[in-house]
């Protein structure tokens, strides 16, 4: 074994817990999973089966770690050690073939979370310096600005700015005490700024105050995506002294898959510690505000619009009704796509696939599947897309397979549906 | 001693209490292993979402039927099949009552064995064939699955020569079978017919404590 592969090894074992053990035990290679897997699907190559993306873990428990393990090594029946060619053979099934959707968990029989498994083996690759250029370029910027994309609290002033002239609504930075601070995508920054002013429309009539951290405005966890807790947890920690500083009570994950799962699930684990202040997801706190007459519907869009379930907030997230009922009441005309909700597929650019230009060819040819949901929909204008990493690379693959239709994000479409504010109309 | 009271007496002694102990440590080995406890705020209960994610699981979602209908239909007619003859077969019932405990259940009539027998093997060779034909299983197979599914046939195989009880030999064949077969079971994939429930359940905790329900 060398040094890379001893590292990766250990840190295999590290995260094999019961949990990953009781998934080793019960697969039965029955391939079912890669029916789930849209990398499979698109392609049809058998090395995307997900199962088999686990191989090298798998390997290092059932020779290390299992029970029996060390009666079948005497017996010169355990597998043998996992090598560093074969952690790199491996490399692309791990980072640029899997997006973390997991849909074959939904397919298996043993209900095997290959998913969260992945997850764990990338602790392994990340501990071992074999990670995807792109991921390592985006750490690299994590580091000098706490954005993967290199965005700058300057930056981020610039677009605020903007946002209150456009809705002419003040947007505080580092507010005291705060209701809320909210956490963005360095997507949803710089492409998406709209976003911004829609928080500020919508928690205005709300009645609520919120805040952004100049210090922790960045939701998205590149740790978490390539694998290394240590670098997660640097990250978290930047958001979490932040809110405890301001002595904020919520603190909103943005229209973003994974950052929702790395701070409101995996945060506290991770910290291990329960923060004081409570996350809650944009769509979350969207759809207790409707229900409770804060932010009420008005005119409804006509468009015939449909929407995508980002995984990590609808599959892995829990968040399955409420985009449904926020867009049933700002939509006159919202069809779902055949397949939608928690089977949904993927973007294809989940898990850090999308922060992998490695991945780039891979990725079109996954979201094709997504194309044909999207052509199963009659005369569709506008697709609902509640998470910024997603809305990217939907712009691109409708780019690549040439259609023309209108990507939206949900809280921007909750803020232009937003029922005239009776308190404006009169002071108008 | 003769060769059907070696099969049916020590040597199935010996096979039970490896099957038996073998079982054990393999699941509470796996469960000793440890797992952090989750301090997440929970949405929902992880209880209730063990026992739904172990049910979900038995039941298959039609959208993904285009590839899984094949293992759907041959797993549960295998599994099923097998149940029914190893827990009804008038020869098990004799058996396990002889050495193990009064069972109180009837046994299944001949025709029953028959269709049970029937509906078994037609799932273990649909299994089988599958594994060997389809890019996707041959390329995740490994040899513990082969020897698993031969195992399997040759007991049942030999069981179903066994049935007239017209010959000793035959029926000690099948004994012999199946005590190979309770031995290699522990240390296989086999064990999936115990770990299956840590499994299900370990993924539906999760989505329990999410406040999932799918």
């Amino acid at each position: 074994m060398t040094e890379k592969s001893e590292i990766a090894v250990a840190k295999f074992l590290e995260h094999t817990d019961s949990e990953a053990a009781s998934f080793f035990e019960a697969c039965v290679h029955c391939g079912e999973c890669a029916d789930a897997c849209q990398f499979y699907l698109s392609s049809g190559a058998p090395k995307y089966t997900p199962t088999y993306k686990l191989r090298p873990m798998e390997r290092a428990y059932k020779r290390d770690k299992a029970p029996f393990s060390s009666l079948k090594k005497m017996l010169g029946l355990a597998p043998s050690p996992v090598t560093e060619e074969e952690l790199y053979e491996w490399e692309t099934l791990v980072y640029d073939s899997c997006n973390m959707c997991g849909r074959c968990t939904l397919v298996c029989p043993m209900g095997i979370d290959i998913a969260g498994t992945i997850r764990k083996m990338r602790e392994g690759y990340a501990a071992a310096g074999i990670v995807p250029e792109g991921l390592q370029r985006s750490a690299e910027f994590v580091e000098k600005t706490s954005s993967p994309m290199g965005v700058t609290i300057k930056a981020l002033k610039a677009q605020i700015k903007h946002q209150e002239d456009a809705t002419g609504i003040k947007i505080d930075v580092d507010k005291q005490g705060a209701d809320y601070m909210a956490i963005f995508s360095s997507m949803e920054i710089m492409g998406y700024p709209e976003v911004l002013g829609a928080y500020a429309k919508l928690f205005k009539r709300a009645g609520l105050t919120w805040t952004i951290s100049s210090v922790a405005y960045e939701a998205t966890n590149v740790g978490v995506q390539i694998g290394s807790t240590p670098m997660a947890k640097e990250i978290l920690q930047r958001v979490v002294d932040a809110a405890e500083a301001l002595e904020v009570k919520h603190v909103i994950s943005p229209e973003c898959g994974h950052a929702y799962g790395a701070i409101r699930w995996a945060g506290p684990n991770m910290m291990g510690r329960q923060f004081k202040f409570e996350v809650v997801h944009i769509i979350e706190l969207l759809d207790q505000l409707r229900r409770e007459g804060k932010i009420p519907a008005g005119k409804k869009d006509s468009r015939r619009m449909t929407l995508h379930d980002p995984c990590q907030i609808v599959r892995r997230g829990g968040l399955l009704k409420e985009p449904r009922k926020l867009l049933d009441e700002s939509c006159s005309d919202f069809i779902e796509m055949k397949g939608a909700g928690v089977t949904n597929f993927c973007c294809g650019g989940g898990g850090g696939v999308s922060a992998n230009p490695r991945a780039e060819e891979v990725k079109t040819a996954a979201f094709s599947l997504k194309v044909e949901q999207l052509n199963g929909v009659k005369d569709l204008e506008a697709v609902v897309v509640p998470c910024g990493n997603c809305r990217t690379v939907f712009e691109d693959g409708l780019d690549a397979y040439d259609m023309n239709l209108e990507v939206i994000g949900l809280s921007e479409l909750i803020a232009a549906t937003l029922e005239e504010d009776p308190a404006s109309q009169g002071t108008g | 001693m003769s060769y059907i009271e070696f099969v049916e007496g020590p040597l199935f002694l010996i096979a039970a209490t490896i099957f038996v102990l073998g079982a054990l440590w393999r699941v509470i080995g796996i469960i000793r292993i440890g797992r952090k406890k989750d301090i997440s705020p929970p949405k929902g209960s992880e209880a209730i979402g063990f026992i739904r994610g172990n049910l979900r699981h038995f039941l298959p979602r039609g959208i993904f039927a285009r590839r899984t209908w094949v293992h759907i239909v041959g797993g549960y007619g295998f599994h099923l099949g097998l149940l029914a003859l190893i827990l009804f077969a008038a020869p098990h019932i004799v058996f396990i009552d002889a050495r193990l405990f009064a069972v109180p259940w009837p046994p299944l009539p001949r025709w029953g064995f028959i269709i049970a027998a029937d509906i078994a093997f037609a799932g273990l060779i649909v299994l089988w064939v599958r594994r060997i034909s389809d890019p996707v299983m041959r390329l995740i197979s490994d040899w513990d699955d082969h020897i698993g599914s031969w195992l399997t046939f040759l007991v049942m195989f030999t069981g179903c020569l066994a049935l007239q009880e017209s010959h000793v030999f035959l029926r000690a064949t099948h004994m012999l079978f199946v005590d190979i077969w309770l031995i290699y079971f522990p240390f296989s994939r086999l064990m999936h017919a115990f770990t299956f429930f840590l499994s299900r359940g370990n993924t539906g905790a999760t989505y329990g404590r999410k406040g999932m329900s799918l």
